[in-house]
């Protein structure tokens, strides 16, 4: 445990040097890469959005900005600025809550999520909580492939076992849990908890995946997995992430929203959002000075 | 003025030794009294297991367990010869298991749906009447039950004592139980497990059907099994609506026995004094197992 901690930190410093490097002086190749990024296809469309949880109190106010593909997006800001609810609102979470009305649009690729069902849109748009919440019940196997047990729908075993074991190699979770995939999840760590719920919600396929806090739970080294594991899976799948961490975002997003009472202030790139914010309210809460 | 401050500090500190001792006596005294008194409460237990065991278990036999009721005339026979008295109880064990199953039938149903209910509209006018109406058929007393249930069923619909009688009177008490017990360990999961099904859009009855019962299943039936240890030794109700049988019965509509009717009968019949004590040590027994077995199941639950 030590030694691993011991590599790791320096690693993860590095790799926030090398950011930071890059914000100071960047290159033509990073800049080109990060710009190639932003103005790549979109898969979500957000437009004028306006949730409320009571009536005159909007928690999230006439938001609009599209989400590109392929990408980590970050959504930053203080508590109680509207960022969960509007994580929440690409997979329609947040009508669990009571009371609450929607106005406005998300297209997910060109069709709006408030005509779709539910069930067929948080299909393609899956959701990681902060708190690991694995069912307790179900083994690890199960757990993977809870979304298809859940809603009844048969899928031959070999198809199972495949979909069960990829989704485990996508969250680098397969060779911990390869010998008791049929035993309850509650041996688990923290981390490989997040990663199985990670792994759950990859089992469907789906076009995005949302992540709230996903990592204030963890350790540092649970952490850094999980921040690796988005990296990697942004090749296959568009990520979306709400983090209370500044320098997470900085880390791993491409694309960030700075969010604040409700209304979106600024969305740009990740750089852009930390070497050269244009509004003054971001500019203090990435100095630290509020937050 | 030095010398005064110095005295005064002194007293301070004497005052200050006093009233340590003081704490501690009274610590001693009152953790004596507290020790005392949960003595004489393990002891009460105690007595009255050790009662039961010393007087009922010359009686437990295999005659016990197999045969029904002795009439009087075989028991003062066999009592005036010294003998044990001939004849069990198996009437009454049978009758018991299967009030208890008709009213289990009747309650667990209706006590786990309307404890999903108030457990969904926590905020609700209506969860919270339901709530209170619970409390109050808590504390209806079990006469009172027994003799509505005389009036709906063995009046009017059974047209005599029976089974279905005891049972439905046996029901309407478990039911406040069940449902309360339902509501308290639906409580206990957390949330997010409701997310994490609802996230992977999980229509909602389903996320009732196949997340929060198996998840509280050990709740709920730790709840269930309490309230079948409460109803089985309920006397009232059951001799205003199965009255009693000298034979095993598995007819719904005829009268049946009951263990703790038994123990009724025999306590009004002077030859059958014995059987009093082993059919009451045999229903201690099995509240107590039911009791032991809730609490296993209880403290197994790991969410």
């Amino acid at each position: 445990m030590n030694t691993t901690n011991d590599t790791s930190s320096p690693a993860m410093l590095e790799t926030e040097m090398k950011e930071t490097k890059d914000f100071n002086s960047p290159s033509l190749n990073t800049d080109m890469k990060e710009t190639k990024n932003f103005t790549s296809p979109s898969i979500l469309t957000i437009e004028n959005l306006s949730i409320a949880y009571d009536k005159d109190k909007l928690a999230v106010k006439d938001v609009s900005a599209t989400i590109k593909k392929n990408a980590v997006t970050a959504i930053m800001g203080p508590s109680g600025c509207g960022k969960t609810t509007l994580l929440r609102a690409i997979n329609r979470m947040h009508e669990l809550y009571p009371n609450i009305s929607t106005e406005g649009k998300i297209l997910l690729n060109d069709e709006n999520i408030y005509d779709m069902s539910t069930i067929k849109l948080r299909r393609k748009v899956g959701m990681v909580f902060q708190r690991p919440n694995p069912f307790p019940t179900l083994s690890i196997y199960e757990n993977v492939v809870a979304g298809y047990k859940l809603n009844g729908i048969s899928i031959k075993r070999s198809e199972r076992d495949e979909i069960v074991e990829t989704s485990l190699k996508d969250v680098a979770l397969w060779e911990e849990v390869k010998n008791s995939l049929h035993k309850k999840g509650n041996f688990l760590s923290g981390g490989q908890q997040q990663r199985l719920c990670i792994a759950r919600a990859l089992a469907f396929k789906p076009d995005v995946i949302l992540l709230d806090e996903p990592t204030s739970a963890l350790d540092p080294i649970a952490t850094a997995k999980i921040e690796d594991l988005l990296i990697e899976l942004k090749r296959n799948y568009t990520i979306v992430l709400v983090t209370h961490n500044m320098s997470q975002a900085a880390r791993i997003s491409d694309n960030s929203m700075y969010m604040y009472l409700g209304e979106l202030i600024e969305y740009d790139q990740t750089t852009t959002i930390f070497t050269n914010p244009k509004h003054i309210s971001t500019q203090n809460y990435i100095t630290g000075r509020f937050g | 003025m030095n010398l005064t401050t110095i005295l005064s500090q002194k007293a301070n500190a004497n005052d200050l030794a006093d009233s340590f001792i003081g704490r501690k006596i009274k610590d001693r005294v009152f953790l004596g009294v507290v020790i005392l008194f949960s003595l004489l409460t393990i002891s009460m237990v105690l007595l009255i297991i050790g009662t039961l065991v010393f007087k009922g278990h010359h009686q437990i036999n295999w005659a016990f367990f197999t045969q029904t009721a002795p009439n009087t005339f075989d028991a003062m026979m066999a009592k005036s010869s010294g003998q044990l008295i001939p004849g069990g109880i198996v009437n009454g064990i049978t009758g018991s298991l299967y009030l208890v199953l008709i009213a289990s039938i009747i309650a667990i149903p209706f006590g786990v749906l309307i404890g999903i209910y108030v457990y969904e509209n926590q905020q609700s006018k209506y969860a919270s009447f339901l709530r209170d109406t619970a409390d109050v058929l808590q504390g209806v007393p079990s006469i009172v039950i027994g003799l509505i249930a005389y009036l709906w069923v063995v009046v009017h619909v059974t047209h005599g004592y029976s089974v279905l009688a005891g049972s439905v009177a046996l029901a309407i008490m478990m039911l406040p139980l069940i449902m309360r017990s339902t509501e308290e360990s639906l409580k206990m999961i957390p949330d997010t497990l409701k997310e994490a099904a609802m996230a992977l859009g999980t229509p909602y009855y389903k996320v009732i059907w196949r997340v929060l019962i198996p998840t509280s299943f050990s709740g709920l039936m730790t709840g269930i099994l309490l309230a079948i240890s409460r109803i089985l030794g309920e006397t009232a109700p059951l001799m205003l609506t199965t009255l009693g049988n000298p034979e095993i019965t598995w007819n719904i509509t005829k009268p049946i026995s009951a263990v703790p009717l038994l123990i009724w009968q025999f306590y009004n019949d002077p030859n059958m004094v014995d059987l009093i004590w082993s059919s009451t040590l045999f229903l201690m027994g099995f509240v107590l197992i039911l009791n032991l077995l809730s609490k296993w199941i209880a403290a197994k639950r790991k969410i």
